[in-house]
């Protein structure tokens, strides 16, 4: 259990692994996330799943090295098993035909948003993904959501791929060329944070998949805590995805940058 | 009744010594490090008896007719029944009886609030002296078998072919699978978490019940043969249809406590406000007190914790052991009214943690990174008794001061664990979000559902949790051999 049994690097700093966890692999749905901890000293991290195989028993992770646990699991290799994989957690998409659905996804939350993608044509919807990232060399996954998606937009800030621009001036031409009724977005909190603001003007309905900080991930120690509309949610058993309209993402980045100084003191220390 | 009473070396134990001469020892006190160089070290601050006081505390007990502590205590514990074997010397032949009705005895013996519970019964006390200290005792002869690697087996019967599931493995699953296997089903508990033990391991601390405590009971199960699965939610990994198709009869749901209370106050999202679930479980489940460990944790200095239970008492302390220069108990009521364990606050205090009572936070105060740099309190006296019996605390008109803190561990409860109930259809749930039991821990809703503990009280203590998981283990045995 928990083996990669396949490991490919997008990026110096991303990776895709595709772990043995057959029960996962079975109950998952679009939206769930999965709770990892490498070994004895690891810390449990939260990780969105991108998608499953059940015939191989797989789950695909695609991971950032941000923190020492993110780091060291970045480094492991194919064959190679980790410790503890504890999912699928959260609840997933609420997936229905909304009509014509924009999916806004930047940086690692491209990933899981495949799934999701893959759902919402399956349920009859007009899907237009707007993916991307800083360059060309970080964009992922275009060919797997080419094959769900009815268009596939890609932006770039520096222009080197697609049309440079931020993901909010992809999702603003889409908006302003055709009717959107719903639209999901993922990523970095400050880009989720845009989008929403973008969605609020055109009235377009909007859910957010957040990637807080989280002990356990089940219940119980509220670390993953947000606004939502004024009231307080916890993230692994109200969400992951919330209504993107409601959530205080300032305070939300606030919160991720908890234990930020702590980690940067971490980081220094060599990779075990 | 205890069965062998009327065993002739009992009998000639009772007679070697006049009861006057027994009340007329005095009680002995536990054995505990030094408060100040405890306050700074994880290691466990009750030492335990020696054999020689042991023996001495065995001979208080007056090994009555009809002995009032077992009255006292939730699972039944034969108490004179060992108590008697210490004072023969007979320690392993103490753990033996301990092990017949618990199969936690060390951390009961440890944990238990035993002054409310068999001590608080004890015969001693009508005849105004000190009660036998039976936690004490327990802890001494679990923890003298388990030192001397000769545990014994509670003997369990042969195998029925029944399959049950258990939930959960803190103090009331475990209890409940303890039971089973000694009774002859076949016991698999689901745990989530990577480690087994619950609360027993994310949320009471070292220097109160170390891990290998834990670890060695739970081996004992293990021998014994109860089956344990970690990194698995029911609900979410697997659906408590699959696991009865997968052959599971009956399920013990003991998944426990949940989300932490807040009191939804401003500035409670701040930075470094976090509640006693959280931290404890930073601390003692991930160690991130421990520099070799990724799990950052927070070191305060000026640390406040909220709330009057031992969990508060708990997170002081450990706040203390992780460097606090100065740690407070805010409390809305008065010292008298606090739930936590006298024990507990009496270690507190020895350690150096200070008591704010009638004071509750009404705001957090951010600096401009959003982390929490003060409190402010609202002052509070005493009014009429509520619904509780405990008197109501109301505010001082105007009366609020500010106080200093640079981290805030919030300790007011927790409310049940949602992801079990919400995930079986047809689950009687309470408007509190507890399963619906009736006295034998049976859901009223699906017959073969069983549950204990905080996801049927909303907050209890460990024995509780471990007496719901006995009663249900006979009821489970009852519902299964109709």
């Amino acid at each position: 259990m928990n083996r990669i049994v396949k490991k490919e690097r997008f990026s110096e700093k991303v990776v895709r692994l595709d772990v043995e966890a057959p029960l996962i692999a079975q109950s998952r749905k679009p939206g769930n996330f999965v709770i990892v901890k490498i070994d004895d000293k690891g810390e449990r991290i939260p990780l969105t799943i991108a998608s499953a195989d059940t015939e191989r028993g797989t789950i695909t992770l695609v991971v950032q090295a941000v923190g020492h646990t993110s780091a060291r699991l970045c480094a492991m290799e194919e064959g190679e098993t980790i410790a503890h994989v504890v999912g699928p957690l959260g609840r997933p998409t609420d997936i229905r035909n909304y009509g014509t659905v924009v999916c806004a996804c930047g940086g690692v939350g491209t990933a899981p948003m495949l799934p999701i993608v893959e759902a919402m044509k399956k349920a009859g919807n007009r899907v237009i993904v707007v993916q991307a990232a800083r360059t060309k060399e970080l964009i992922i996954l275009e060919q797997q959501m080419k094959q769900w998606a009815d268009e596939v937009v890609i932006m770039t800030d520096d222009g080197s791929y697609g049309t440079k621009g931020l993901v909010t001036n992809g999702v603003e031409n889409v908006i302003q060329r055709e009717k959107v009724d719903f639209c999901v977005t993922i990523g970095p909190a400050i880009m989720m944070k845009f989008v929403s603001l973008l969605t609020r003007k055109y009235d377009v309905p909007t859910i957010a998949s957040l990637n807080t900080i989280m002990v356990d991930g089940t219940g119980m120690c509220g670390a993953c805590r947000v606004n939502v509309g004024g009231e307080t949610k916890f993230v692994c058993v109200d969400g992951p995805e919330f209504d993107a309209h409601q959530v205080d993402f300032d305070q939300m980045m606030t919160r991720l940058g908890a234990y930020r100084d702590l980690e940067a003191v971490e980081m220094r220390k060599p990779l075990r | 009744m205890t069965e062998d009473r009327n065993a002739s070396w009992r009998e000639e134990l009772r007679k070697s010594m006049k009861p006057k001469e027994r009340t007329a020892i005095e009680r002995v006190p536990m054995n505990e490090l030094d408060p100040v160089l405890r306050a700074r070290s994880r290691d466990e601050v009750n030492q335990g008896l020696t054999a020689e006081q042991a023996v001495t505390e065995a001979k208080r007990c007056l090994d009555c007719g009809k002995p009032s502590c077992m009255e006292g205590c939730p699972v039944n514990i034969d108490i004179p029944g060992f108590i008697k074997n210490i004072e023969r010397g007979e320690f392993a032949e103490a753990a033996r009886v301990l092990k017949k009705t618990s199969s936690l005895p060390a951390v009961c013996g440890r944990v238990c609030p035993q002054e409310k519970q068999c001590e608080g019964s004890c015969i001693h006390l009508k005849m105004n002296s000190k009660p036998v200290a039976i936690g004490n005792l327990e802890r001494f002869a679990a923890d003298f078998e388990r030192n001397s690697g000769k545990a014994s087996l509670p003997e369990c019967r042969s195998s029925n072919g029944h399959k049950v599931g258990v939930i959960g493995s803190g103090p009331s699953g475990l209890s409940c699978a303890g039971d089973l296997i000694k009774m002859g089903y076949e016991v698999t508990v689901f745990e989530a978490l990577h480690e087994i033990g619950g609360v027993l391991k994310y949320g009471i601390p070292e220097f109160r019940l170390p891990n290998a405590v834990v670890d060695a009971e739970i081996e004992t199960l293990r021998r014994l043969g109860v089956k344990f699965v970690t990194d698995c939610v029911v609900g979410k990994t697997v659906s408590v249809s699959q696991l009865r198709e997968q052959g599971y009869e009956c399920l013990f749901v003991g998944s426990g406590a949940g989300l932490p209370r807040f009191m939804n106050i401003p500035g409670e999202n701040l930075i470094n406000v976090l509640s006693s679930n959280e931290y404890l479980t930073r601390v003692n489940l991930m160690d991130a007190g421990n520099p070799e460990t990724d799990t950052p944790v927070f070191r305060g200095r000026k640390v406040i914790v909220v709330g009057g239970g031992n969990t508060a008492m708990d997170s002081v302390r450990t706040a203390l052991r992780m460097g606090a220069e100065k740690a407070t108990i805010v409390y809305r009521r008065s010292e008298e009214e606090m739930p936590a364990r006298l024990e507990e606050v009496h270690h507190a205090k020895a350690e150096g943690v200070e008591f704010l009572t009638l004071h509750n936070p009404i705001e957090y105060i951010g600096d401009d990174k959003g982390r929490v740099k003060a409190v402010r309190l609202q002052k509070m006296q005493l009014g009429e008794p509520d619904e509780s019996g405990r008197r109501r605390p109301v505010e001082i008109p105007g009366a609020v001061e500010v106080l200093e803190a640079d981290m805030v561990v919030v300790a007011i409860g927790v409310s049940p664990n949602p992801i079990v109930p919400s995930s079986i259809e047809g689950l009687n749930i309470s408007r509190k979000g507890t399963i619906v039991v009736n006295d034998d821990m049976q859901s009223d809703s699906i017959p073969t559902i069983f549950a204990g503990g905080d996801i049927v009280r909303g907050g209890a203590t460990v024995i509780l949790a471990m007496g719901d998981g006995r009663r249900a283990a006979a009821a489970i045995d009852a519902y299964l051999s109709r």
